[in-house]
This record gives C-alpha cells, structure tokens and sequence, in this order.
C-alpha cells in the first residue's frame, strides 16, 4: 500500500485531502462529520471579528461546469466562535482555524484574540472577491497588503501561518513572494476566482442576491493549477492546491504541479461529503498503477522533469 | 466523465397559477409544474431580489407543485403581496423524505401546522398499500386548524387537538397519541410540526420503544449540502440532504434536538 500521509508545514495530515474554508465547517461536530467522510484535516468557516449575517440568498448556485457563491462571510463572531471551537480533538483531524480582517490591525486581532494552541494552523483569507470590506474587493490581493497582513498576524501567533490567495492576483508568483518574505509557512491557492456575474434571463437579475460572486469548482481548476505552478517555482515554502479538485486525477495534478495537499470545496455539492474518501481512494489508485510509495513521491515533479530535460 | 459533472442546481422561473387561502395566516401557492417529489421533501423559492427560502411540498399531483406557507416575516410578507402570474424561481426537489417503513401496518402520523401537507402526502401512499392510519393535527386554536378537507378525504382515523378546545379533543396531540399507544400495538410514528411538539411526541415514543419518522427543519440557505447552516450538533449532517426526516436512530444522535437551532449566521437559539 502506498503511503498517502503528508506532512506540511510540520502538520501531520492521514492523506492529502484538507476542507476548504466555507463549505460545511460553520459547527465543530460539522468537521467532524467531514473527518469522518475521510479528510485528512480540515479549515473552519472564515471568522471576522463580529457576527455577520451574510449575503441575502441566493448565496449560491451552479452553473455549466462551475459553482457561484456570495454568501457574504457569514459567521457568528469571533467571541462565539471561540466558544464553538474548543475540545478540537473531537474532530479526529487537524483543524485549521480561517480568520478575515478589515486590514491588516485586524487581522492580529484575530489571531491574538481567536487562536487556540488546540488548531494547527491558521488561515488568512485576504482574497475574497464577493465581501465589500474584505479580500480583494478592499485590496488585499497586493503583495503590499500581502506583507503587511502577512507580517501583522505573524507577529501575534506560533501556529504554522497559511496566506491564502485570489487566482484575480497576479503575478501571483509576487504575490506568494511577499507572504514568504513576512513569515508565512505555507500558501493556499485559491480562492474563487472573479466576481463573475451569471443572469436568470427571465428573472432579468443575477441570481445571486449579491449580483455577483466568486466562481469555484472545474471552471477554476486550470487556473489554480497554474497558480499552483507559478507559486511553487517562486517561493520554498508549501503550497495547497485549491480550485475544482473534484477527483482524484484532479489532486494528483495539482501535487504533480507542485501542491503539497490540496481543499476541495466545491466538490462536496458533485459528490457529497463522501468526496473525501473517494478522492484519497482515487490518489491510491493512481500511486499503484503508477508505481509510487508515497504521495510524497509526486509533489511538483513535473517541475524536475522540465529543468532535467534542459 | 461522471454524471456529477452534469448537476446543475439553479432556480426555473415560474409562474404562480393559482393561491388557496387555508387559514388567516397560510396561503398555498400553486404551479404547473412536474417536480416528482417524494413527501417530506422541500423546493428553494427564489423572489428575485428579496431572497431565497425553503419550503415543504405540500402537493405534488404530477403537474401541479404547491406550497402551503405561513407569512412570518420579510419573505414570507413579500410572497403575499405577489398575484398569480407572478413569477418566482424554484429550485429542488431536495433532501430525505418520508419512507414507507417494511412491516408498518399500523401507524400513526401528529402534525401540527404546515407540517400537516407532508404527512398527507406520505399519508395518501400509505392508504394505498392498506396501511392503517391514526392521524393527528393539533394548533392552537380552531381557526389555525390546517387540510381538514383533506384530511376529512383520507381513509383515516382522524382525531384534531386544539389547546383552547373551540375544535376537536382540547389539550395538545400528545393527549391523543398516548390514548392510541394505550389501546394498540403501534408500528411506526410519522411526525412533522414545530420542534417542541415533536419533542414530546419523540419522547412518548422513545418511552414506549417506538420508531419514528421524525422531519427536522433546519436554517437552510443552499439545500445542497454545501454551506454547514443546517448542520446539527452531535452528529455533524446537513438537514437538507440527510434530512429534513430522519429516524429515530438517528435522531438520537442530534444533540440538540428539541433545544436549540443556529440562526444564518450560526448563532445558536434555543427553542
Ligand atoms: C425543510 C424546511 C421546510 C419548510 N417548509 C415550510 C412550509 O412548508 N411552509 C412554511 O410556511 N414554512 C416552511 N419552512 C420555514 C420557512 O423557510 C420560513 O418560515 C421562512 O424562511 C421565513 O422567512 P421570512 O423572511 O418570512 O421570516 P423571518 O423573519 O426571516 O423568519 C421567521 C422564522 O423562519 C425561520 N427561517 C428564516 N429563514 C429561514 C431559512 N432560510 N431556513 C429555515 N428557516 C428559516 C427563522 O428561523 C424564523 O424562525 C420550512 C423550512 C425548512 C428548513
Ligand atoms: C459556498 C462557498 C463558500 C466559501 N466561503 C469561503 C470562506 O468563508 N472563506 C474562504 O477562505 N473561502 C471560501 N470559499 C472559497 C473556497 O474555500 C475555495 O477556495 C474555492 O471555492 C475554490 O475551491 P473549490 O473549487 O474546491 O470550491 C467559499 C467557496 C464556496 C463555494
Ligand atoms: S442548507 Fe446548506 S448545507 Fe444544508
């Protein structure tokens, strides 16, 4: 049997697969049941400082080959959230906190105020496209913001610190760059990619209340990979591939372009929770056929191989 | 490629083709529209810039899809002010109906409010396959009471609870229930109705080691098993796909059954 165990960022993860932020994750017990449907860890619901209602609905929808949402950060605040999250041994898995600010002083709020030595690693999200105040839409997709945010949360926890990052900026390699320089451990990349807007025609309106939203699922998955490939040959520290990994011959692509693990999100609406377990299955199964002993063996090789080739 | 490439969740415009007034508070809103649902199931009702809510289906006659809603608020005021012809998007069928149990021959079904449309709905099968029926519907008040018409059509033993008696047994659907339990050998309970009624009823059962069906709403904002705002304490599922009915297994293990519910946001409120 190959080994599918991965170790980032000095976390141990039981296979490569990790929930993304925003999908299921708003409850303990909700990561809990994702654990058990097979992840290897898992992000919460990004948190901001005070409760949030969201978005009106629709929040989200399909579309051909794709997923929209703009649910707007809802969430119940950082003072219930702490409350939610304790006793995280429960959950069988690593849980990674996901914190948003209105800038870079909130920010170390945040992680001053919401982490726990019981998560194993923090999320920054500064890449939003869909929430006015926050991610891209206030500008913290620059590697300026980058640094700053980056350098602000560093200084206020000792948890392995994730940057993660909208497909929207770009060179993304800069961008990844700046997070390594101020003291980030890993990158996640990416976030959904617009706005995008999707029209009912008879509705005459977009189907979001929003009127636009971020785009996840197979539509974004060529360009994350490729934000994977250009973020994995700037910077030395990890990267975790996130955008349309659906299956595992999305994962693999993603390793094999140099992510280290990947989110899946949007994959849990195509084939339920149980995504988790069959996407590890489907890794498995490719490390056999294929002759590797370890997930470990795959990651960014195609790289190699080009330099190699000359 | 798989199918689930294929899936492709998004609200159809539609227009309302007739509104039933059922009580001072409950219209029921119709279209011509083949949903093919099973009962306990919901639909998403989208009003184009107001919002998108959950709904149970109250008939589905194979052309005809209609939704008995009760106004409460901001949605619900919004729909009422909309005429047939008026057009809302409808997204679903979605999420766990109710089931026809193996060996249930004798059952009874408590709803209370809205809840009453699904359990006729699981009700008229049921009839079908000569199941015998004991059927509850309580409110508060006579004028509250929901689908007597139908329910007076049904081949049921028909019993209605209301708290100040002005209709039918006075006190509430569990004083009928632990009458019936007394007198028969019951097979299975099919419940659906605001929480706390439920609970009580869940309780008798459990008691006297009977399974139930049991319809759990949740706050729902996508009905597709993606956005956590339905997830229950304990075990972690999303109502909208693993529910909203579940059995008495499992809802031994919702933890906060009965207690509490999270708002949108994901504040926890208690019943
Ligand atoms: C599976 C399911 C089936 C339902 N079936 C029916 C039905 O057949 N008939 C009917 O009248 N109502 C039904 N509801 C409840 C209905 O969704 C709410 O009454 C409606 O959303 C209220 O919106 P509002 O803006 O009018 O009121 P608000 O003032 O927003 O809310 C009034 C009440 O409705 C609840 N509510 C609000 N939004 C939601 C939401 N998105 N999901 C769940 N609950 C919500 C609130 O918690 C509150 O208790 C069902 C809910 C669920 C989850
Ligand atoms: C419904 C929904 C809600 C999301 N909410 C968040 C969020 O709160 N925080 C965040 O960092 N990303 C959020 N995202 C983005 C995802 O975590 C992920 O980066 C993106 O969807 C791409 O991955 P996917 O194609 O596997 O979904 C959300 C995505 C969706 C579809
Ligand atoms: S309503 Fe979104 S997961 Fe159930």
């Amino acid at each position: 049997m190959p080994d599918i165990s991965i170790n980032l960022a000095g976390i141990k993860f039981s296979n490569p697969t990790i929930l993304a932020s925003g999908i299921l994750g708003v409850t303990k017990d909700s990561l809990k049941y994702v654990v058990k449907n097979g992840a290897g860890g898992c992000v919460i619901k990004s948190i901001s400082k005070e409760e949030r209602k969201g978005h009106n609905a629709p929040n989200m929808h399909a579309i051909e080959g794709g997923f929209m949402n703009a649910v707007g950060y809802s969430n119940p605040g950082l003072e219930k959230a702490k409350k939610e999250f304790t006793n995280l041994k429960d959950v069988g898995g690593p849980v990674i906190a996901s914190i948003i600010g209105t800038d870079a002083d909130e920010f170390a709020y945040m992680a001053e105020n919401l982490l726990s030595e019981e998560f194993a690693a923090v999320e920054a999200v500064l890449s939003c496209p869909h929430t006015p105040g926050y991610g891209t839409l206030a500008g913290q997709g620059t590697p300026e913001a980058t640094e700053e945010i980056t350098k602000k949360v560093r200084a206020k926890t000792k948890l392995p610190l994730f940057i993660k990052v909208s497909p929207e900026s770009q060179p993304i390699g800069e961008i990844a760059k700046a997070a390594e320089a101020a003291g980030a451990d890993a990158i996640s990349a990416t976030n959904s990619m617009g706005p995008g807007i999707h029209l009912d025609i008879y509705a005459k309106k977009p189907i979001l209340h929003f009127g636009m939203g971020g785009v996840s699922g197979p539509a974004l998955r060529p360009i994350a990979a490729r934000c994977v490939s250009d973020i994995y040959q700037s910077v030395k520290i990890p990267v975790i591939g996130i955008g349309g990994v659906t299956c595992g011959r999305d994962a693999i692509e993603m390793m094999l372009l140099g992510a280290s693990a990947v989110q899946v999100g949007t994959a849990v609406y195509y084939r339920g929770a149980e995504v988790f377990k069959k996407i590890t299955d489907e890794i498995e199964e490719y490390l056999k056929q294929e002759g590797f002993e370890s997930v470990n063996d795959i990651i960014g090789i195609i790289h190699e191989k080009q330099w190699k080739n000359g | 490629m798989e199918k689930w490439i294929n899936k492709l969740d998004k609200p159809l415009m539609m227009p309302i083709t007739r509104r039933q007034k059922e009580n001072e508070n409950v219209d029921t809103f119709f279209f011509e529209h083949s949903i093919n649902s099973q009962a306990g199931q919901f639909v998403m009702m989208w009003i184009p810039g107001v919002d998108e809510k959950p709904f149970s289906i109250a008939y589905d006659t194979g052309t005809e899809l209609g939704l008995a809603v009760a106004k409460v608020g901001p949605f619900t005021e919004e729909l009422f002010r909309l005429k047939v012809g008026d057009k809302v998007g409808i997204r679903g069928p979605y999420g766990k109906g109710f089931w026809k149990a193996d060996g249930a021959k004798k059952v009874v079904m408590v709803g209370g409010g809205y809840g009453v449309a699904p359990l006729l709905n699981i009700a008229e099968e049921l009839v079908q396959d000569e199941v015998d029926i004991h059927f509850i519907n309580g409110a508060r008040s006579k004028d509250l009471l929901l689908f007597q018409d139908r329910l007076n059509n049904l081949e049921a033993e028909i019993y209605t609870t209301t708290n100040d008696g002005s209709h039918g047994i006075k006190g509430l659907v569990t004083d009928p229930i632990k009458e019936i339990l007394k007198k028969e050998k019951i097979d299975l309970v099919y419940i659906c109705g605001p929480e706390l009624m439920e609970k009580a009823v869940f309780d008798i059962c459990e008691a006297s080691g009977i399974n139930c069906q049991i319809s759990i709403e949740r706050y729902m904002k996508c009905g597709m098993g993606v956005c956590g705002a339905c997830a229950v304490d304990g075990t972690g599922e999303p109502m909208c796909i693993k529910g909203p009915v579940v059995d008495s297994k499992t809802v031994r293990g919702i933890t906060e059954f009965g207690k509490y519910h999270r708002s949108g946001s994901g504040v926890k409120n208690n019943f």
